[in-house]
This record gives structure tokens, C-alpha cells and sequence, in this order.
């Protein structure tokens, strides 16, 4: 067997290879189901119904889209440049104590000037989490993806102590959760009676930002080129370190901002559970959208279909809702096989 | 302080320490392995969970504990060789395939766990490993406690070292495996197939991964807890990076890396009334962070690391 490379990938084919991982995920992914003793059909059906199939579900899964589309930015802008932040779920949790530290009093402001004034404060505070392993990076060489990965825990122990310590919520009746956020800095909700809230607005914004930086901006040039080939990029007198850093305050930034949306958003308070894992999540659906920053917008609405569906079928019928995890990891995989056989043609000989 | 100090006294934090240190041992063995042959391996998180729940299960269905682990350690080849397909055979991005089997392996140990096991207060437990009696040396005062009541997956841990040390650096297979990291061209020249070498690398290493794993819920522990590697996978990729790529040096630091969590788990009981708990808990994160930093300046990568190998590639 060869790889042999393309000359050009028919657009075509760029568009439905992601589906074609979905389809292959979701079909491995079946044998789960079949050994709990269910029907697939009936079984996915019920996975979709819960996900779209009615107004509530609809909500709850754009509700669970909007960080993921935000954590999902910052792997995509993070990758591209081929620096490894797999720190985003410490980030965000550094973006939730930015918004739990002024939005709980020291700030009163008008929501006008409250709300962005906490997206901008836990985007700082998610790029200053990252600034540690890039400056090692930058600096010392290195590895960021160790130093990511292990933040993470540590960031989630510095939370742990807050809200059991002295950021605990007198009024939680001993529930280790930080003091609400003021009603002036909670998102106001898109559509009545549901968790849906303005985040959804910034993470879609968010995606057309760097959309546009990526496609318009010396900067997105820089980034694409430093991930492409850092030697010419060099060599065409791009600073490599400055364009590091700058990545890793934007992706960084992405992620904090998640922390923001669940925060004042979706909770109103800060607690230990606040995020299920969405910045490993993050890189899936940064992987299945091919890293293109309008595509992970559709991808992140698909997987929260997946966890949303999952969770709702999982009341219904005898399948454990981790089958959500199986196909997510599942469909990183066939992802990463599909976007090669767009690059690549396959000579069998 | 002097308090502090005692802890070194008693027999309890050296058999602390080489509780804490084998699973790191087998894993870092395992990445080692992996990224000698040039082959980042970051399914190591999920690998080891996946061993953790695998070996575990075996041995609550009723299979005896030695099988119970050989099981551990054949899910753990069979992800590797997973991870061989994809970062050796179709060349995809080490990173991404690493992150991914993680997220695979746990998932599916997790969803296999709950088919298995109804959901329960009080989690099942297993008869473990028991501590192998050693005759006289297990009797001798505080040394015998300290070192020789090991069970006997402690002792395999500490023979894999020198095991793996004399296939690395002692025979031809170590010698293709560890050019096959430095430079794929040359092993090729020599006639041997850098895809087969590397690709058994990454399993064997991988199945010492799934072991480590193991080696909690049925040595250190009696039963599965969902995240109880707790980033231990991580900090094995960190320890990799501190010993240099060198075995010795991995056995070192990971016995170094337990005796400060062994410290920092009794000096939490003795100062935990002015310091919060949580910091004494970071610290093995912080510690391997900074030992990271520390070896970086040295640390000499396998020259082939994360390159994948394609034949006719003009390098």
C-alpha cells in the first residue's frame, strides 16, 4: 500500500469526508449498543430525538454547543499553528474565576458594560493560564503538551479550594459552589423557559472572527505559516516565538471565554462540575471540523447533540450515557483517516 | 519540622513510596519504549485506565489474578497496535491519534464498566495481590516492612527495568528500536522494516502501559474508581522527558516522584491545619513541571520523534 499525494483535493471531498467519519463512528460504535442488548435503529433514534427532536431538546443542545464551540476555537487556532494546547480545560476554569472574582460584587456596572467586561476578563485571564507553558516553550523548549495537560489538574485543585475555602458561598446550604454572579452580569437568555443565553451569540461571533483573522489578516497568514513550515516561515522573517505567543493568547482566550458563557450563562455560580470535560472535547470538535474555524460552529452543535441525545437515551432505554465519549473519541479517529484519504490517494500494489 | 523529618523514619512511607512508584515504573517503561522507536505515545492516559478496569474486571468474573493481568496487558497491545496503525502505517498526526486513543480507551473502559457492574454505593471490591513473604528478610525489623513485603507485581516492576535496559542496549531488536527513532533511513538500509519495529514497539509498550494501569485496582488498590489515574499517564510522558529517554534514569525518577508524594501525602496530615490540602495535592504536578524544566536544557529528543516514516521519502 502507498499514500501517494494529491495534486488537488476535489471540494466535494473535503465536505463530505467528516460525514463519512460521523457515519463510520457512529456504525462502530453500534456494536456497543447491540451488546446492551438494544435495537440500533430504535436506539439512535431515541439519541436523535433527544438531541433535536423537540424545542427543549433543540435548546439544551445549543446551550451544551456554546462552550464547545468556544473550546473547539481554541484547539482549531492552537492546532493550526501546530502548538499543542491541550490545556483548555483549565482554562476555562480560569475564565469561570475571572467571572466568579468581578462578577459576584466588586464589579457593579450596568449589564451593558458588566458582560463584556467579564468575556474580556476571562479571556484574559484563559490567555495568562496558557502564558506559563508558552513562555517554557518559547524560552526554554519545553513540551507544551505535558505542561498543558498537567495545568489542568492543578488549575482544577486551585478551584477546588476556592469554592470549599474562601470563596464558598455562605448560603449554598455546605455546598462546595462559589457566591452567584450579580443579576447585572448574567447572560440574558435567547429563548424563553430554557438554559439557551447570549453565549451562543459571542461563540458564534467568535467563530467569524477568526475566520476572518485566519483569512484576511497578516496575523491568521502568520499562524498558518508558522504550522505549515516553521523553517520558511522563519526564514521569510516571521518571528516564530511572537507568533507562538500571540496563538496561545487568542486560544487561550477562547477557552476562558467558555468558562464565562457556563458561568454566567448556564450555572450563575461557580462550582467543581462546571465543565464535563469540554476542553479535551474541545479537540474533537476542533479535529472533526477539519480545524476551520466556521466548520467547528457545526461540529461543536453535532457533538452536544451527541452528549444531549445520549443523556436522554440513556433514561430511556439500558445503554450507559458514556456511549456519548465512545463515538466522540470514535469520530476524532475516522476523522484524522478521512481528512488523510483528501490529502492522500491510496495505491494499492 | 523535625516532625517532617521522622516520616523518613518510618517503615510506612518506603512501602508508600514503591506503591507509588511501580505503576509509574511499568508506564514510563512503556512510554519509553514508544518514543525510543520515534512514536509519541499519549493514548497512555486511557491505555492505563483501560488495564486499570480490564485486569480489574477479569479478576471480579472469577479469572485468577496472573491471567488477570496478561488480559490487562493484551487490551493494552491491542490499543497500541491502534496506535501503530494510524501514527506508523498511515503516518497521522501523533498528537491527535495520542489524545484520541486516550479518549477512546477510557470511554470505553467507563461504558464497559457500567455494562458490566449495575451502579452501586459501595464500589466492588477483589481479593488484590498479597504481599510476598520473603522468609527472613521479611522479617527483618523496619527493613523487612519497608522493602520486602512486596506483592509480586512490585517485584515484576522492578525486574522490567533491567530487562528493558538489556533488550535496548545488549541486543540487535534494541538497536533497531532505537535507531528506528533516530534515524528510520538507516534501520532500512540495514534491511530491516521500520514499520514492524516501530509498530512493536508502540505494543509492547503499550501493553507495559495497560499493566502499570493494573496495577492499581489489583496491587495498590482492591477496586476501579472512574478517573482514578488522576494524570498519572501525563506525568509518566513528564518523567520520560526527565530520565533522558534512559531506563535507569526513569526507574530514579520514579521512585523519586513517589517518595516526594509519599512525603506530601504525611506532611499534609501534619501541616494540613495551615496549608490547604489542595496545594500539597498539586504539588506532584508542579514537581513534574519543574522537573521538565530542569532536564529540558539536556534533554536530547530521539532525533526521529513525531516524524512519521515514509519508504522512498527523500529525507
Amino acid at each position: 500500500m502507498r499514500l501517494e499525494p494529491r495534486e488537488h483535493a476535489p471540494l466535494w471531498l473535503a465536505v463530505t469526508a467528516p460525514l463519512a467519519a460521523i457515519a463510520v463512528s457512529l456504525l462502530l460504535t453500534s456494536g456497543l449498543v447491540l451488546w446492551a442488548g438494544e435495537s440500533v435503529t430504535a436506539a439512535y433514534a431515541l439519541l436523535f430525538k433527544g438531541a433535536f427532536g423537540s424545542r427543549f431538546a433543540l435548546t439544551e443542545t445549543f446551550a451544551r454547543a456554546t462552550p464547545l464551540i468556544l473550546t473547539g476555537l481554541a484547539a482549531a487556532v492552537a492546532f493550526r499553528a501546530k502548538f499543542w494546547n491541550i490545556g483548555a480545560e483549565g482554562q476555562l476554569y480560569c475564565g469561570a474565576l475571572a467571572t466568579t472574582w468581578l462578577g459576584t460584587g466588586v464589579l457593579t456596572l450596568h449589564p451593558a458594560l458588566l458582560i463584556p467586561a467579564l468575556f474580556a476578563a476571562g479571556a484574559l485571564a484563559g490567555g495568562l493560564a496558557l502564558l506559563i507553558p508558552v513562555l517554557l516553550k518559547v524560552r526554554l523548549k519545553v513540551d507544551e503538551v505535558v505542561t498543558t495537560l498537567l495545568l489542568n489538574f492543578v488549575i482544577l485543585l486551585l478551584v477546588n479550594y476556592l469554592v470549599e475555602g474562601p470563596w464558598k458561598d455562605p448560603m449554598s446550604l455546605g455546598w462546595p459552589q462559589a457566591a452567584p454572579v450579580i443579576d447585572e452580569g448574567v447572560l440574558p437568555r435567547l429563548v424563553e423557559r430554557s438554559r439557551l443565553h447570549l453565549g451562543l451569540v459571542v461563540a458564534v461571533a467568535s467563530s467569524i472572527a477568526v475566520w476572518l483573522m485566519f483569512r484576511f489578516t497578516v496575523w491568521g497568514y502568520e499562524i498558518r505559516a508558522v504550522g505549515q513550515n516553521p523553517r520558511a516561515a522563519a526564514f521569510a522573517g516571521i518571528g516564530i516565538g511572537a507568533t507562538v505567543l500571540r496563538v496561545a493568547l487568542i486560544s487561550g482566550g477562547l477557552a476562558g471565554m467558555a468558562g464565562v458563557t457556563e458561568v454566567a450563562g448556564l450555572k450563575g455560580y461557580l462550582t467543581l462540575d462546571l465543565s464535563p470535560g469540554f476542553g479535551y472535547a474541545g479537540i474533537a470538535v476542533a479535529m472533526l471540523a477539519a480545524l476551520h474555524p466556521l466548520g467547528v460552529v457545526a461540529s461543536a452543535v453535532f457533538l452536544a447533540g451527541i452528549y444531549v441525545g445520549a443523556d436522554s437515551m440513556s433514561r430511556g432505554v439500558n445503554i450507559p450515557n458514556y456511549i456519548a465519549d465512545v463515538i466522540v473519541a470514535c469520530s476524532v479517529l475516522s476523522v484524522l483517516v478521512s481528512l488523510m484519504l483528501v490529502q492522500f490517494r491510496v495505491r494499492w500494489r | 519540622m523535625s516532625d517532617l523529618l521522622d516520616v523518613f523514619l518510618t517503615a510506612g512511607f518506603w512501602a508508600a513510596t514503591i506503591r507509588i512508584a511501580c505503576p509509574l515504573i511499568f508506564a514510563t517503561l512503556g512510554e519509553l519504549i514508544c518514543e525510543r522507536a520515534g512514536v509519541l505515545n499519549l493514548g497512555i492516559e486511557g491505555i492505563m485506565t483501560l488495564g486499570a478496569m480490564a485486569g480489574w474486571m477479569w479478576v471480579y468474573q472469577g479469572g485468577d489474578l496472573y491471567t488477570g493481568v496478561l488480559f490487562a496487558a493484551f487490551c493494552g497491545a491491542l490499543f497500541g497496535l491502534l496506535h501503530a496503525g494510524f501514527t506508523v502505517h498511515l503516518g497521522l498526526s501523533q498528537h491527535v491519534t495520542g489524545i484520541g486513543i486516550t479518549m477512546l480507551a477510557s470511554a470505553l473502559s467507563y461504558y464497559s464498566f457500567r455494562m458490566l457492574l449495575p451502579e452501586s454505593t459501595t464500589p466492588p471490591k477483589i481479593t488484590p495481590f498479597q504481599p510476598l513473604d520473603l522468609g527472613a528478610l521479611s522479617d527483618l525489623p523496619f527493613v523487612g516492612e519497608a522493602l520486602f513485603r512486596q506483592t509480586a507485581m512490585s517485584w515484576l516492576a522492578f525486574a522490567c527495568v533491567p530487562v528493558v535496559m538489556l533488550v535496548l542496549y545488549r541486543t540487535p531488536l534494541g538497536l533497531a528500536v532505537r535507531m528506528a527513532g533516530e534515524n528510520p533511513v538507516a534501520v532500512e538500509a540495514q534491511g530491516i522494516d521500520v514499520f514492524m519495529v516501530r509498530t512493536g514497539a508502540v505494543v509492547v509498550g503499550s501493553a507495559l502501559m495497560a499493566v502499570g494501569g493494573a496495577y492499581l485496582t489489583m496491587s495498590a488498590f482492591d477496586a476501579f474508581y472512574f478517573g482514578m489515574i488522576n494524570g498519572r499517564g501525563w506525568i509518566c510522558v513528564a518523567l520520560v522527558i526527565f530520565a533522558s529517554w534512559r531506563p535507569g534514569k526513569a526507574l530514579l525518577g520514579a521512585l523519586l516522584f513517589a517518595a516526594l508524594d509519599a512525603f506530601q501525602v504525611r506532611a499534609q496530615q501534619q501541616a494540613g491545619a495551615f496549608i490547604p490540602y489542595q496545594v500539597f495535592l498539586m504539588l506532584p504536578y508542579l514537581l513534574s513541571i519543574a522537573a521538565m524544566v530542569v532536564m529540558a536544557r539536556k534533554a536530547r529528543y530521539p532525533k526521529a520523534l513525531l516524524t512519521p516514516f515514509r519508504r522512498g521519502d527523500r529525507v
